[in-house]
């Protein structure tokens, strides 16, 4: 008889809990955060979820141009694993991880004009929302298609090893995107070269419309790990400490030599897929479930508060938040959109090649 | 990393100069250019120990090490967008398809990716994808591509290929060098070919992205080509000058950014032109300097432009079948003829 045996190095310690009788969810109390620290990150989920809310508000007055892509309920994802990060290290978000981009200390300022397509955007109105990157920052932004920037920070790290740079690379992707050939490709590539790639896998459910059921045959997205030969964490994604703990907990191990690691954020999409989307495919009640009773900012103030702090405090934190939002609004929507005729630049270095001008005959 | 590297022999540092095949000019520039800057290195399939299919990284990892000559799995997507990562953090990769026909399997990341990041924010990728490219090497569908036109369509690529070894050495230094991402396409056809054996300087040098070169001058009719049908061409220029036709040829040498100014030169000066190249006629760039030449040189043209290409179909095993399908000399002569005629 052969017996098959492999060890499957998952880590659940910080998955999700189940509370006695019906308790409401709080969040771990196993952490080395400091109480300011703890504020801080409180700070950046309500920064995370009213920057989109107040990007919804735009959007219904027709001032943002394109979609607009919401984490709402899966926030804690993002801020918390970003915020156990280093300045040095990098990150590659998807379109729901605003949170740790705000975390890498990208201003909202950016995200708004970036959403109404101005020229004061970081890309000058040539791309959309998050599709940005400030190498100075750690921030890599995301193209559309999903999986091709596990690559893309396979080769940050790969760089970053050739210049003797210490750092790590932080890729999310989600339940769809990791059926994609490029992230195999990535990961793989990765995982072979003991880089410090650490893959946030946000596990919310759903790409689009379709359910993970249909997306893959595994139930934790967690097993994929064993096919690449790296440990992998469960996390429950609605727990910022967790998150935050997993992140610090896999990124000493990455930065330590270990190399790739996998992460599975166990969470749920609240919203749809974008703000047009009417989750027709959602059964009912399952959405109003996780608002009752696991969000992520619901939970975080219940720790908070059981922990000492007081309503007053987080108040203030969430008017400081308001205050923020509405000078980076004003900010944005004072913004030229840009000249028409910049649509021609920035092809090749312009030095070298000439901006790629309408032809004269149309002139 | 855990590799060892066992080698009976080492490979020998190439001549800075000398006489030298394409093969030879292209390893050479390689080479060149990682002594030259420390963040130049080289990543692909087989190009460490084995050097390559084609050794054109042959020894690299002996001088420069496996740190910067990477063996890969066989995944392109991830060689595409490594390069991507690490441009990115301020190195030169030069990516190696081993065959370009594999360069599909990272189209992707070129196009999406590569291709647009200058434009998306500003972050210009330094990156060389290079790979042996063509047709007439009985290699069958999948070993004999000219992938060019399906890239001419994206902003963002520049598109080079050689077909002279001093052109091969210069051109690679170039894209090396260059700022932005660079599809460096090599015709396996010319990689050993005694023919192109030439002297190459031993001192540094360039040969700039974006010029064409006028490879032979002449008075009577234009053949605009790039790659091995350079030769096919000259071959041809030379059998009809047999006839009293006076043939200049145009070798590209960079596909984008194309040179029209060189073309349109040449074109005002014989007015007549055909159009030559390897790839399939039907959306093949033959298309795009017809048109250039119909919107720029009409008053100039005292014939209509003939295309000379591959047939519209894949490229197929069977030496009968693959020269049928391949422009040959006889062809380029007879359309000549024809437009001579006109």
């Amino acid at each position: 008889m052969v017996c098959l045996t492999f060890e499957m190095r998952i880590n659940t310690k910080f998955g999700p809990r189940k509370t006695e009788n019906g308790e409401p969810l709080t969040c771990t109390s196993e952490t080395t955060l400091k109480p300011e620290q703890l504020l801080e990150l409180y700070r950046y989920l309500k920064l995370t979820r009213l920057v989109e809310e107040r990007l919804v508000n735009l959007y219904r007055q027709t001032k943002v141009v394109g979609g607009v892509f919401r984490s709402l309920g899966q926030e804690a994802t993002a801020v918390g694993t970003a915020y156990a990060l280093q300045p040095e290290d990098f990150i590659t978000p998807l379109i729901r991880d605003l949170g740790a981009v705000l975390v890498k200390g990208i201003r909202p300022r950016d995200i708004f004009a970036q959403y109404m397509a101005k020229a004061w955007g970081p890309s000058g109105g040539r791309d959309l929302n998050i599709h940005f990157g400030d190498m100075e920052k750690g921030f890599i932004g995301p193209i559309s298609h999903l999986g091709d920037m596990i690559p893309v920070m396979t080769g940050i790290l790969l760089g970053g090893r050739l210049r003797q740079k210490k750092f790590v690379g932080v890729a999310y992707i989600g339940d769809g995107g990791m059926s994609t050939g490029a992230f195999h490709e990535g990961l793989n590539f990765a995982a072979v070269q003991k880089l410090p790639l650490i893959v946030v896998a946000e596990h919310n459910q759903y790409a689009y419309s379709t359910p993970t059921s249909l997306q893959t045959a595994v139930t934790d997205l967690a097993e994929k790990a064993a096919g690449y030969g790296i440990p992998a964490h469960i996390v429950d994604g609605n727990d910022v400490i967790a998150c935050y703990e997993v992140m610090k907990s896999a990124a000493d191990y990455a930065r330590g030599g270990g190399g790739a690691v996998l992460i599975e954020a166990k969470t749920y999409r609240r919203k749809g897929h974008a703000e047009h989307d009417d989750q027709r495919y959602v059964a009912a009640g399952e959405i109003e479930w996780w608002e009752k009773n696991n969000d992520p900012v619901d939970r975080f103030e219940k720790y908070l508060l059981e922990s000492g702090v007081t309503q007053q405090q987080l108040d203030a934190i969430t008017a400081d938040v308001v205050r923020e939002i509405d000078e980076e609004t004003t900010w944005a929507e004072s913004s030229p959109m840009p000249e028409p005729e910049q649509a021609a630049y920035n092809v090749f270095d312009n030095t070298i090649v000439p901006p790629a001008f309408r032809p004269k005959v149309l002139e | 990393m855990s590799t060892t590297v066992k080698k009976e022999h080492k490979s020998a540092r190439p001549e800075r100069g000398g006489q030298a095949t394409l093969v030879e000019a292209i390893r050479q520039g390689i080479w060149e250019e990682m002594e030259r800057d420390p963040t130049v290195f080289v990543i692909g399939e087989d190009v460490g120990v084995y050097g390559g299919a084609f050794k054109v990284t042959d020894g690299l990892i002996d001088q420069f090490g496996q740190e910067r000559v990477i063996d890969t799995p066989i995944s392109e997507a991830a060689i595409v967008g490594a390069a991507c990562g690490a441009a990115l953090m301020g190195m030169r990769p030069v990516a190696e398809f081993q065959f370009i026909d594999f360069i599909s399997a990272g189209f992707d990341l070129l196009t999406n990716y590569a291709a647009k990041c200058r434009y998306r924010w500003g972050a210009g990728l330094p990156a060389v994808f290079r790979g042996p490219c063509g047709s007439g090497v009985r290699s069958g569908p999948f070993h004999s591509l000219n992938a060019e036109s399906f890239f001419l369509n994206t902003a963002g690529l520049k598109i080079v290929e050689p077909a002279t070894a001093y052109d091969a050495k210069g051109l690679i230094k170039a894209a090396i060098r260059d700022p932005d991402p660079v599809l460096f396409f090599e015709h396996k056809k010319l990689y050993r070919l005694p023919r192109l054996r030439e002297e190459l300087p031993a001192d540094d040098y360039i040969v700039e992205i974006g010029k064409a070169r006028v490879a032979r001058s002449g008075r009577d009719l234009t053949i605009i080509t790039f790659g091995a049908m350079v030769l096919t061409a000259l071959d041809a220029a030379e059998e009809l000058e047999r006839e009293g036709l006076d043939i200049e040829v145009v070798d590209l040498r960079t596909l984008a950014p194309l040179d029209k100014a060189t073309i349109l030169a040449s074109v005002k000066k014989t007015n007549k032109a055909i159009v030559l190249h390897e790839a399939s006629r039907t959306g093949g760039i033959g298309g795009e300097i017809a048109a250039t030449l119909a919107e720029e040189a009409f008053e100039w043209l005292d014939a209509p432009l003939i295309r000379v290409a591959s047939l519209d179909t894949p490229v197929p095993y069977s030496p009968p079948l693959e020269d049928y399908y391949l422009p040959q000399t006889k062809d380029v002569v007879h359309a000549a003829r024809k437009l001579a005629a006109y």
